[in-house]
């Protein structure tokens, strides 16, 4: 029987875990650092110190979830391995188990103590990490998908169609955001097939946005345009049969139905609020020269939104981009907090600070701290790093 | 807090002069070992193109120059003290008390939350400790003193309850509130109508000489100088290159810039056959990409090598005989400046071609809400933007349509390029009419045929595409070409005509200077073939020495390929230069067509004679009749009733029975195709005079 | 004016109206109401058991019919139930079905009753808003000024060190979601682990009597969320406000640095963050709802969450129409108070 670790020991142990992705950091630094005049704005946030913080918080989760979530490193145990003998054991308790064998790869402590059912805090620290990493960034990428499509008209053309897609947007914001969780993320639900419903018709945006694009860019050059929209069309329908209906044909792709429902309801949250951002852009660029000048040259009205708007508005959308992954985080960890949507033992940070903060009161704070402050790092990553955008994107 | 102790000798000494400002990067020295001087009393005028430096002299002196912004050698002395050497609060004395400012753009200089009168008083309030009342009162003699209307209800109004021409003089009034003893002015009407311009520009001289106030003047218009300043200063990239006297340096120049910059601007006698301009070759150096020795050495006729890249600096020499004129050229005196423009190239008139496009009763309403919040659903009001345009347009010829701003000179453009669609009337191209076909149903060839040069030259390229690719977009959507190869050689073609170097395929927009983007906007609007161009004000975003060249452009490639060029401008002598015909609008409403000669001189319809007055020429031997338009444009959502110009027209009492507030004027033709919207009988009409003369030399 | 605040109501009440038909929709859905009867019932309901559970409660007529008589412009049903029992929706405990009035909605201003709580609707509501309403004044007074100090302090001198500082802490509250702050303010300030004993962990007490003991912390949480994200746009509006010609024309008239701040920049820089502070309310609404939780307090969010965790359809339909109101017309009043505090448009 090992010793528990005392707190220098935990730190040593917890680092060396971490190795790997200090490493995938360095390597990625000293190439930005060097190459950083070639890189654009990317490049420029390294001369901001507050993007620097951020985007190193922010790959640091990125990597931490990429090397537990594809190589299994990092983690010191299986975040779901229970054990009677470690029920709420403090950080740096050596790893024993009353029931069954031990693990032999498992790690020797539990680096962070033990939660109320025994399981390892670290591991599940690791391991909601990579769900975080997952959902998050793809869902708000929907997000601007739906919120893109729609907001370049209603902004364009404006008039009925911008009053009704309005009303509808502010019909959405003004309903809170819990109260929605609640009533759409909810199993009962899942058996209605409404998330189905809503899946079909929000994952169906990145098709359309993509069709467009390319018909708008390439409709004098038939040839290519035919090309380029069947590349489009052929994966575009595989990936959504296979995603929002579970009915790929070739039974590739799919998407677990109660993930799916907090996928579609976190898109549909976010939607609103880029569509009113790009609509706002759209009004104020269409002013420009530039956007007459395609005008008079009879562009078609999707080009210009498209071609001639959409990059110039590419600044704010970046960093609102970035704001919205942190806010899509915090929203994922709010419905953790109210155990939505989740497999009852699953790892994720919302449902383990609820979880610790039962025992709070106990004085054990082991369990609630480490998933709070996680959250709290990446979040804060990436606020760092739309402001050290914005910073550098204002300049000069 | 009183005054400073009165000085005998110079109210404002600058002596040598560095300014820089600091970057993460570098340090960009702005403003380099400038010197000058303001006599009490005296008004001294600071031109040059913009970057020069100029404005950064001017808050040099205000010893606000930001975070970045540092005073790196020299002295500037108010009234015999540096002001450098101040403490904050003397500086906090001094300014809006002894110095005042006014600024270029009225309305963004006035506090928008706060009431014009309170901004008024607050001045004498810090400055002398005196009390609401008496301020208030001061107030009221100021606003008089700038002769606008009804003082006690404008000091009760917000900013933006005032037009632009009583926000401007809402300016002046609060930088004279506590009688300074030096005003410095920078670009105080460039974002006014010409009109508007020449009454603000009377104001200023005559309320300096009231209150014997010294003027610092920044200009990027020569012909401004020479109307309020008795001295000038001519600054280029950070120096000052020659000072002197009005009449010493207009007339006796003795700097290459000077001389080139006057060569640039088109003044009465210029032609675009017979005396072409002369544009500067080459472009402003940036602040830390100057050349060695002179600055202005890469652009220089005179240059000669050895002696202007020398490296040492050019100091200023003072030129024997005149009244404290000086030059930093270190050839000046072997310099022929009465040598006549050598390099000129003196081209043939282009005879005109058959009719192209003909507009026939062309009118344009919109109608908008009544009030632009709580609108749609609200009153709905009509907006006359144009009404009754009728003209023809030949190949190879150069219309030029002028007007102040709401004149409905984009309206129309907008309806030719079909972004609108006409109320009534007929536009006919080619026998075809074309103003109810929208931009998207008309055909290819329709649209390549019109085309369009924007104004804005910082708007006018798309910030995220390179200027190739946006070139071969217009290429590939004009239909031209079979492959992406030959786009692009068409594209690569397209860049030699408007001679831009072809790597500036590559470059993104944000890399090209004002005039090369505007040179891109051109190759771009003749992508197509277009015969018909609009070109919207072009050139007046540019500076004097860029619009040279644009202009000289744009008639180059119209003789060569024949194309019906419709020029919109407000400046009078850039269209005198180049139009073969003028459409003088007011208020949706044409008012005077006719040749560029018949409009040009007497008789005139009133406006016509008034925005020619308005118009400041830079020639010490033009003398011009003196017509100040009262009052501001009217709205085009409220136009007065009949006549639209009896508002502000000078010669309303010469038509009997008020007949101009009751109808509109009917167009009649004087002479030979020269039209005239006008109430006046023919007797009145040719007793007009012409308004510029040219003095005999 | 009044016609402008007359078509704002008009779309107001149409976005109540559509969003608690949302709600109304999403609670009546067939295996949400199957929930309901078992929890009513017992959970060993058959098929059957549980159809004529909601056959003979009314909860199987068509949906809009059902949302009509919620809200009180059908009439209410009456219903011969399989077990011969006639049951009305209007129908008060033990009334004879004979008496009962026609229409029972929310226009006659009845909220119904809630299957969790055993109580009616509108009690409930009453008592609920009143503890949040505590629970936002003391947020609001601690939020708003605090906010407002910080963003014009940062945003008055551009990229001095006090804006560097201010700003990541504003960025830092924002980036720290309730669940997590209320977390660590619990452990560190009311845990004896960290030693500093000074508040307390639950806000339970605070229900009947309010103390900064047992009040501050749940209150901070909230207020800290929100706080950053005013704070930054205070900012960005004071610097803007800042750099405009009409502060420098302030400047070079010789008027104080104080008082350029005071007197010529803080009505134009408010503007902004005015329409802000409003808009935060149904953000607001999320952290009342998770500080509620988490602090045990048992006020409107607390009762959110009880009755969407048991589909009690009349109370989360009571919270739903209020909180939407609450959120229309903060935006209401953010609107008029735009229009008053911006004298660039006009009313008239």
């Amino acid at each position: 029987m090992n010793d528990s670790l005392g707190w220098g020991a935990i730190t040593g142990h917890i680092l060396y875990q971490f190795i790997p992705v200090f490493a995938a950091l360095a390597i990625t630094f000293a190439l930005s650092i060097w190459y950083k005049r070639k890189l654009g704005l990317y490049g420029k946030l390294f001369d901001s110190n507050i993007g620097i913080i951020g985007l190193a918080l922010v790959l640091f989760w990125l990597y931490t979830a990429f090397f537990a979530g594809v190589f299994d490193m990092i983690a010191t145990h299986d975040a779901l391995d229970q054990s009677a003998s470690m029920k709420k054991k403090l950080p740096g308790t050596p790893y024993s188990k009353l029931i069954g064998t031990v693990d032999p790869n498992a790690g020797p402590y539990y680096l962070l103590g033990g939660d109320n059912l025994g399981r390892d805090v670290f591991s599940r620290m690791i391991a909601g990490s990579i769900k975080v990493i997952l959902i998050a960034p793809f869902a708000t990428v929907f997000a601007f998908m739906v919120g893109i499509t729609l907001g370049l008209p209603a902004g364009y053309y404006g008039g009925r169609f911008d009053t009704m897609l309005s009303f509808i947007s502010n019909l959405v914001l003004a309903f809170p955001v819990i109260l929605l969780f609640y009533l759409l993320v909810t199993p009962e639900i899942v058996l209605t097939g409404i998330p189905v419903y809503m899946a079909a018709v929000l994952f169906i945006f990145p098709i359309i946005f993509l069709v467009i694009l390319w018909n708008s860019r390439y409709r004098q050059q038939v040839r290519k345009r035919n090309i380029y929209v069947a590349i489009t069309l052929i994966i575009g329908l595989w990936l959504y049969l296979g995603i929002a209906w579970d009915a790929d044909p070739m039974g590739i792709v799919g998407f677990p139905p109660n993930l799916l429902v907090v996928f579609v309801s976190v898109v549909f949250v976010n939607s609103p609020t880029v569509f009113r951002i790009v609509r706002g852009l759209a009004l104020d660029i269409k002013t420009r020269d530039y956007v007459a000048a395609a005008q008079t040259r009879g562009e078609g009205p999707w080009y210009i939104m498209l071609w001639e708007i959409l990059p110039n508005a590419r600044g704010p959308l970046l960093v609102d981009f970035c704001l919205r992954i942190g806010y899509t985080t915090i929203l994922l960890g709010t419905l953790g907090f109210f155990g939505l949507g989740l497999e009852s033992e699953s790892a994720d940070w919302g449902k383990m600070i609820i979880d610790g903060r039962k025992l709070l009161s106990a004085n054990i704070l082991h369990i609630a701290i480490p998933p709070a402050l996680a959250l709290l790092s990446l979040v804060l990553g990436l606020n760092f790093l739309a402001d050290g955008l914005r910073e550098e994107s204002l300049r000069d | 807090m009183s005054k400073l102790q009165e000085y005998e000798g110079p109210i404002l000494e600058i002596d040598g002069l560095s300014i820089s400002f600091f970057t993460r990067l570098r340090e960009i020295p702005a403003v380099m070992d400038f010197s000058v001087e303001v006599q009490p009393g005296e008004a001294v005028g600071l031109v040059g193109e913009s970057g020069c430096g100029k404005s950064t002299v001017a808050l040099g002196v205000m010893q606000d120059l930001g975070v970045n912004g540092h005073i790196v050698g020299g002295t500037i002395k108010f009234k015999g003290r540096d002001l450098s050497e101040m403490s904050r609060e003397e500086l906090r004395d001094i300014r809006g008390n002894e110095i005042a400012m006014i600024y270029q753009e009225p309305m963004a200089s006035l506090n928008p939350a706060m009431k014009v009168g309170k901004q008024l008083i607050e001045v004498p309030m810090i400055h002398e400790g005196i009390g609401e009342k008496e301020a208030w009162q001061r107030a009221m003699d100021v606003v008089r003193d700038v002769k606008l209307p009804d003082p006690e209800r404008i000091l009760k109004s917000y900013p933006h309850q005032l037009s632009g021409g009583q926000q401007q003089r809402i300016v002046i009034a609060m930088a004279l509130m506590s009688k300074p003893s030096l005003l410095i002015l920078d670009e105080p009407t460039t974002a006014l109508d010409v009109t508007v311009e020449a009454a603000v520009v009377e104001l200023v001289r005559d309320l300096g000489k009231k209150y014997g106030t010294s003027m610092l003047f920044i200009s990027h218009n020569l012909g401004l100088v020479l109307e309020t300043c008795d001295r000038i200063c001519v600054m280029y990239s950070g120096e000052a290159v020659e000072t002197g006297s009005i009449g010493d340096v207009f007339d006796r120049m003795q700097h290459p810039y000077t001389q080139a910059l006057f060569r640039s601007i088109p003044l009465p006698g210029a032609d675009k056959n017979a005396r072409p301009l002369v544009a500067i070759p080459g472009n402003f150096p940036l602040p830390h990409e100057r050349p060695p020795g002179c600055n202005f050495g890469p652009r220089c006729d005179y240059f000669e090598d050895g002696l202007c890249n020398s490296g040492t600096a050019i100091q200023m020499t003072e030129i024997e005989g005149d009244d404290r004129h000086f030059s930093r050229c270190l050839k000046f005196d072997s310099i022929d400046w009465n040598a006549p423009v050598a390099a000129a190239i003196q081209t043939q008139a282009v005879s005109k071609g058959e009719v192209v496009l003909k507009m026939d009763n062309l009118k344009k309403y919109y109608e908008v809400a009544a009030n632009a919040l709580f609108g749609a659903g609200g009153e709905r009001k009509v907006v006359k933007a144009n009404e009754t345009l009728s003209f023809e347009a030949r190949e190879s010829e150069t219309l030029a349509i002028v007007g102040e701003s709401g004149c409905g000179k984009s309206t129309f453009a907008k309806v030719l390029m079909g972004l609108e669609t006409a109320t009534e009337g007929q536009i006919t191209l080619d026998g075809n009419s074309i103003e109810q076909i929208p931009i998207e149903k008309r055909n290819t060839q329709t649209v390549a045929d019109i085309q369009m040069v924007f104004q804005n030259p910082f708007d006018t390229l798309n910030p995220s595409m390179t200027v190739g690719r946006q070139i071969m977009r217009a290429l590939e959507v004009f239909g031209q070409g079979e492959s992406d190869e030959e786009r692009h050689n068409e594209m690569m073609r397209l860049l030699d005509l408007v001679k831009l170097p072809r790597e500036f395929a590559e470059r993104m927009p944000r890399q090209l200077s004002g005039g090369q983007k505007q040179r891109v906007g051109i190759a771009r609007a003749f992508a197509g073939g277009a015969r018909i161009v609009v070109a919207d004000e072009p050139v007046s975003a540019l500076d004097v020495s860029v619009q040279a060249a644009v202009t000289d452009l744009l008639m180059e490639i119209q003789r060569a390929k024949k194309t019906t060029l419709l020029f919109i401008s407000h400046d009078l002598s850039i269209v005198r230069y180049l139009s073969d015909r003028v459409m003088v609008m007011y208020l949706g409403h044409v008012v005077e067509l006719g040749s560029t000669d018949q409009v040009f001189s007497p008789p005139y319809h009133p406006y016509t004679e008034a925005l020619l007055s308005a118009v400041p020429i830079a020639d010490t031997s033009v003398e011009k009749k003196h017509i100040v338009l009262e009052g501001d444009i009217p709205s085009a959502m409220n136009p007065p009733s009949g006549c639209p110009f009896q508002t502000r027209c000078r010669w309303k009492s010469e038509v009997p029975g008020a007949l101009c507030e009751k109808e509109v004027p009917p167009m009649r033709e004087l002479s030979n195709r020269h039209q005239i919207k006008c109430h006046l009988p023919e007797e009145t009409l040719s007793l007009m005079e012409p308004v510029i003369k040219i003095a005999a030399e | 004016m009044g016609k402008f605040i007359l078509r704002r109501v008009g779309v107001m009440l149409l976005t109540a109206l559509c969003l608690t038909f949302g709600v109304f929709f999403l609670t009546n859905l067939y295996p949400n109401l199957e929930k309901l009867a078992k929890t009513q019932g017992n959970f060993r309901m058959s098929d059957e058991e549980v159809q004529t559970y909601l056959n003979n409660n009314g909860y199987l007529q068509p949906m809009v019919a059902k949302y009509g008589q919620w809200l009180g412009v059908l009439p209410g049903y009456v219903i011969e139930g399989t077990d011969g029992k006639v049951r009305a929706k209007c129908a008060e405990r033990q009334q004879p079905v004979e008496e009962v009035d026609r229409y029972c909605g929310i226009l006659q201003g009845n909220w119904g009753y809630s299957t969790v709580i055993k109580q009616p609707v509108a009690g409930i509501i009453v008592d609920k808003l009143a503890l949040t309403g505590i629970l936002m004044f003391w947020v609001m007074v601690l939020m708003v000024p605090a906010a407002l100090v910080l963003g014009v302090m940062a945003g008055m001198r551009e990229g001095s060190r006090l804006d560097r500082t201010l700003s990541t802490f504003s960025i830092s509250t924002t980036a720290t979601p309730e669940y997590v702050s209320g977390v660590l303010f619990i452990a560190v300030f009311a845990s004896t682990a960290v030693g500093l004993k000074w508040f307390k962990g639950t806000a339970t007490s605070a229900m009947d009597n309010v103390t900064f003991e047992n009040f501050f912390l749940p209150v901070l949480t909230i207020a800290a969320y929100g706080m950053g994200y005013i704070a930054r746009m205070t900012r960005a509006s004071m610097a803007e406000v800042m750099t405009s010609q009409y502060i420098r024309t302030a400047r070079l008239k010789g008027v104080s640095f104080y008082n350029i701040v005071v007197k010529h920049a803080l009505r134009n820089a408010l503007i902004a963050p005015f329409t802000v502070i409003m808009l935060q309310f149904p953000w607001l609404l999320n952290g009342v709802v998770i500080v509620e939780t988490l602090f045990n307090y048992k006020g409107f969010g607390w009762a959110l969450v009880l009755a969407a965790g048991n589909n009690d359809i009349e109370l989360l339909l009571a919270i739903s129409v209020i909180s939407v109101l609450v959120v229309l017309i903060t935006q209401l009043i953010s609107d008029i108070g735009y229009v008053y505090l911006n004298p660039r448009i006009s009313v008239t």
